[in-house]
């Protein structure tokens, strides 16, 4: 419990030295009564503190730890090794595959109807309708979204029928909605309403007088692009593209559903980790796996982070 | 991912503004997007309505295992949600009149949920968690107040910034009311809009969380959906049509209210969520 008051009272501490260190009579003033303010200034935020310590912090820690040891508590790298080798490191791959398809291709269709929207001043209720809708579809996904897709796409499903009919079966042309490309497809029906979610603002950051300037400047539209609205949007557009690579990263749900758990993803293989289809001695190798997705999304972030910077330079 | 509320000028200006700058001809490009898009998001809900016939959708409720798993999530929505606000409310409320420079930290920690993959927080959680709290699945509320804090915190902080909080928060105590009362019958009103699209957001992720549930083996409705759907497959697609326009309406409704508010007060507007705004325009 001690290292959970502490864990948020360490990190005020920028808002605790601003004002004593201005003032030489607060700096003056005894540590015992700087130490008292101080903690009643951080007072207000220690149930957050202890709660996401708790809820958050303690689990991953939990994890990371985990990842490092074997049955009997001892350290080992062996877990890390096997989390790294044969059919978990081709499920990384594949992982990235997914996630790096299913973040680039919906951030470029996702941009371009979230410009069609923001250009489609007059038509308020189409706007309206397609950003409530984004709202919805992009928190759809698990077994209802599988559904979906089954009955549209599977081996009998309606449009599958549909393109049968037109004489292309896509089942003929080496398409399986059970397969990575089948769950490309479905992660589409997410993604794609994510990135119009999040891609809108920055689109409203694009200020009319930009292109009116640019315009009578004598720029044509594809110049306006390269030179004044690409260079300002190209940040948060690659930031959106990152948060769509972390979202179909860590989704779990909708391949599970779809393929039964049978296709070969990290999400998954810590799944069956906790489903019980584990060899003995390797319990702790799901640990590793977790540690391993921490690792690459904490890579994405870091990049996330640094391009929401030079973004947020952009438009001051 | 979410609605949130955030800032901006009332709407009708905004647009009427914009409208009035030379606006090109609607090119055909925008409508091969708009109706590629229109195709794509819409022939599935079509074939899973075919598939499922009208009927299924009568049978839904007096399926086995219907009502206990959805009173299991809207339970746990409830609980979910009031640990939410009340938890997150103070904090953030705290945090903007006493410990701005806190903010960018407070940002930072609550979107640590966004990237953590629940599969792999799960996985910490039963291995920590307390034999009494694995045993009841109100766990899952505990965890799902984690999971929701993205968007909740963003909601909240959004909605504090459009206000003069440190005005009205003075005003008030000044006129004698302590925090308690400050909190409820002051702030609380003014982020009416806030709180609402914090707690639809926190109610949807609830009412659609699979990995978590399915996981810690409690029969939740998106768990009982799957479940289900082994001894009748149309009925269970029939139940996921509904979980689908029930969020859509929520949706809906929320935005609506949330627009009349605007226009009515000149505040906030609720708008569908975005991580990327508060760092693009930065403050």
């Amino acid at each position: 419990m001690d290292q959970t008051v502490e864990a948020p009272g360490s990190l005020a501490d920028p808002g605790a030295l601003g004002p004593s260190g201005s003032s030489p009579a607060a700096a003056r003033a005894s540590r015992a009564t700087l130490t008292l303010r101080w903690l009643r200034r951080i007072a207000g935020i220690v149930p957050f503190g202890v709660y996401v310590t708790l809820g958050l912090l303690l689990p991953m820690a939990a994890v990371a730890v985990g990842a490092f040891q074997d049955n009997n508590g001892n350290f080992t790298l062996s877990n890390l090794h096997a989390a790294t080798h044969g059919v978990y490191l081709h499920g990384f791959w594949q992982s990235i595959i997914l996630s790096v398809v299913t973040a680039i291709l919906p951030g470029i269709f996702g941009l371009l109807i979230a410009y069609a929207v923001f250009t489609a001043k007059r038509g308020t209720i189409l706007r309206q309708a397609i950003v409530t809708a984004s709202g919805v579809f992009a928190n759809f996904g698990g077994v209802p979204l599988a559904f979906l897709f089954v009955a549209t796409l599977g081996a009998s499903g309606l449009a599958t029928r549909w393109l049968a009919d037109i004489g292309f079966n896509p089942y003929d042309h080496g398409f399986n909605l059970y397969s990575l490309v089948g769950v490309i497809v479905v992660y589409f029906y997410f993604q794609v309403p994510l990135m119009v979610l999040v891609i809108l603002p920055a689109l409203e950051g694009l200020r009319p007088a930009w292109r009116e300037a640019a315009e009578n400047l004598g720029a044509r539209t594809w110049e306006y692009w390269r030179f004044v609205g690409g260079p300002v949007l190209l940040p948060s557009f690659l930031g959106c593209v990152l948060l769509l690579f972390g979202s179909a990263l860590s989704a779990y749900a909708t391949a599970e559903a779809l393929t039964s758990g049978t296709i070969p993803l990290t999400s998954i293989q810590i799944g069956s980790f906790l489903n019980g289809n584990v060899i003995a001695g390797q319990e702790n190798v799901g640990k590793a796996l977790g540690l391993g997705m921490v690792v690459i999304i904490a890579i994405a972030m870091i990049i996330y982070v640094a391009l929401q910077r030079r973004a947020a330079r952009w438009l001051r | 991912m979410a609605a949130i509320a955030r800032p901006r000028e009332a709407g009708p200006q905004e647009a009427g503004r914009q409208e009035a700058g030379p606006r090109r001809s609607y090119p055909v490009w925008r409508w091969v997007i708009l109706i590629v898009a229109g195709v794509y998001f819409l022939v599935p809900l079509f074939a899973a309505l075919r598939f499922a016939g009208i009927g299924a959708f009568g049978s839904v409720i007096s399926e086995t295992g219907f009502t206990s798993s959805l009173g299991l999530s809207v339970r746990l929505a409830v609980v979910t949600t009031v640990v939410t606000i009340v938890l997150m409310l103070p904090t953030a409320v705290y945090v903007h009149l006493r410990l701005p420079k806190l903010r960018r930290l407070l940002e930072g920690i609550t979107i640590l949920p966004i990237v953590i993959p629940p599969v792999v927080l799960i996985v910490g959680v039963l291995q920590i968690a307390p034999g009494f709290l694995k045993s009841t699945p109100y766990l899952l509320a505990l965890e799902y107040v984690i999971l929701a804090m993205p968007f909740a915190y963003r909601a909240i902080d959004a909605g504090l910034r459009a206000l003069e909080l440190k005005t009205i928060v003075e005003a008030s105590n000044s006129l004698g009311a302590g925090w308690g009362s400050t909190l409820w019958r002051v702030v609380m009103p003014n982020l009416r809009t806030a709180v609402l699209s914090a707690v639809v957001l926190t109610v949807a992720l609830v009412l659609g969380e699979f990995t978590m549930a399915s996981l810690a083996l409690f029969q939740t409705f998106p768990v009982w959906i799957v479940v289900n759907d082994q001894t009748s497959g149309q009925v269970s697609v029939a139940a996921s049509l509904l979980a689908l326009f029930v969020t859509w309406l929520f949706l809906l409704v929320i935005t609506m209210i949330g627009t009349r508010q605007a226009r009515r007060t000149g505040g906030g507007q609720v708008t569908l969520f975005v991580v990327a705004r508060q760092e693009t325009r930065g403050d």
